[in-house]
């Protein structure tokens, strides 16, 4: 038997409320399937499985709050990972969880004999249902009766399901925000550092690309930005990952968060895996997917949980540079400007060129401002060859 | 297509994108991005929409032709 728990969802985020369950008991799962929705002040995220196995019992019902850590659903067979689909989370309550099979599960106490055994979430179930539970019999430990007995029982068709709201919850995810910046500027001792770089040589490369595409294929020149830093990241390991107790993990990939405002205010910076390996059709692909499930039907959980560092483009009617504040755990943060048209010296002569700003915010538990200027160097030469992408 | 025919077209592909706006207040000569809050995805979503929906080339170098609902009017009736 493995338990499988809520799952990290980022630094700013502590609970969500179940919406909807995507399996049942009986039902095979792999690791990385969904097997869940939770409403959150990021919207629905999609809850993702760790495990291999058989669901033997949902033990939330939908509608409850549930907190980082609590136990959403047990496997039989259960074979834990020994890597989780996401790395171990920042978050303080594990996400990944080890068996435990001599521990009794905290929800079912035994009950004194007589009374009748169901677990709270199984009677509440069963009262949403319309399920008799004095008619049901108890395949759950002890004889008791779980949520998949009464789930069995209810014969009916499927109730109304739950409506996955499609706002979000402005005021509860400016909260969260609030209180993962306030962490930030508490505890992390931020530098920050700025370079602009001469992109007419990118930009060239992009009109080039883009001439003979339709407007649905074409690309942005914040993908062939992220493109440059994800690869320039591969060579600053110590800005790619997280402070956590007193020491820097470094990450296991690059995996950018991608900063997306939200309509009417907002933010969420969900990951792009691997951003480093991907080409630029498939970054600006990637990018194209995550604006758009983060602003209407959601997100993976594990998307807002992998990120290594975060990345925020102003995009063409933003300001010209930003400081940006280190999402935390994450170690750094890298700022992209509006593209602007500057004088500029080329060949000791001033000409006009479209420049951006790249900035970066580094945290100095783990880094130092030279090697952050490393990067942001890296970045530039990447952005004069990019030919080669 | 008709003036009619186009602003239609186009405010049907704004509100896909803008669900929130209120198109009956929106100037001919506001500028979308602004008005709309469009960022830079959001108008290579309503580029592609236009380009899908009217049948129509549309090159990078125009984007700016498209900047207002008047322009966008004008230049799908070309």
């Amino acid at each position: 038997m493995t338990d499988f728990r809520m799952p990290s969802l980022g630094a700013d985020m502590e609970a969500g409320t179940l919406v909807e369950w995507l399996v049942r008991p009986g039902d095979k799962v792999k690791r990385g399937d969904v097997v869940a929705v939770v409403e959150t002040q990021k919207g629905a995220i999609e809850i993702e499985i760790f495990h291999d196995g058989v669901v033997s019992e949902l033990a939330v019902p939908v509608g409850q709050l549930v907190p980082v850590g609590t136990v959403l659903a047990r496997l039989d067979g259960g074979v834990t990972a020994a890597l989780p689909v996401a790395p171990p989370t920042p978050a303080p309550a594990p996400a990944v969880v080890v068996p435990q099979p001599t521990l009794a599960p905290v929800p079912f106490p035994p009950a004194p004999a007589g009374r009748l055994q169901i677990s709270p979430a199984a009677r509440r179930f069963a009262a949403k249902r319309g399920v008799d539970i004095y008619q049901l019999k108890g395949t759950g430990p002890g004889g008791a009766i779980s949520v998949a007995d009464v789930e069995s029982a209810s014969s009916a068709p499927t109730p109304e399901t739950p409506q996955r709201r499609t706002g979000f919850d402005r005021p509860a995810m400016r909260q969260a925000i609030a209180a993962a910046m306030s962490r930030s500027k508490r505890e992390i001792p931020h530098y920050y550092l700025s370079q602009t770089v001469n992109v007419s040589a990118a930009l060239t490369r992009l009109q080039q690309l883009n001439s003979d595409r339709s407007p649905a294929e074409r690309m942005l020149p914040a993908a062939l930005f992220l493109c440059t830093i994800a690869r320039a990241m591969t060579k600053l390991p110590e800005l790619n990952g997280f402070w956590e107790d007193g020491r820097f993990r470094p990450g296991d990939g690059v995996h950018i968060g991608w900063a997306i405002a939200l309509r009417g205010g907002g933010l969420v910076a969900p990951a792009i895996r691997d951003a480093d390996k991907r080409s630029l059709d498939e970054l600006m692909a990637a990018m194209r997917d995550l604006v758009q499930r983060a602003r209407s039907y959601g997100l993976r959980s594990s998307e807002l949980s992998d990120p290594t560092i975060t990345v925020t483009s102003l995009g063409d009617r933003g300001a010209e540079s930003v400081l940006p504040i280190i999402y935390p755990p994450q170690v750094a943060m890298i700022g992209i400007g509006r593209v602007v048209t500057r004088p500029w010296v080329v060949d000791g002569a001033i000409g006009p060129r479209p420049v951006v700003t790249m900035t970066l915010a580094g945290d100095h538990r783990a880094s130092d401002g030279h090697r952050g200027g490393l990067l942001l160097t890296e970045i530039d030469r990447l952005l004069q060859e990019t030919e080669a992408l | 297509m008709n003036q009619a025919e186009s602003k239609n077209l186009i405010i049907d592909v704004l509100a896909g994108i803008a669900p929130e706006a209120d198109f009956a207040a929106l100037a001919g000569k506001a500028e979308l991005r602004d008005e709309l809050d469009l960022d830079s995805m959001d108008f290579l979503n309503f580029v592609a929409a236009l380009h899908e929906r009217a049948k129509v080339n549309i090159p990078e170098a125009d984007y700016p032709k498209l900047f207002t609902l008047d322009g966008a009017v004008t230049y799908l009736c070309r």
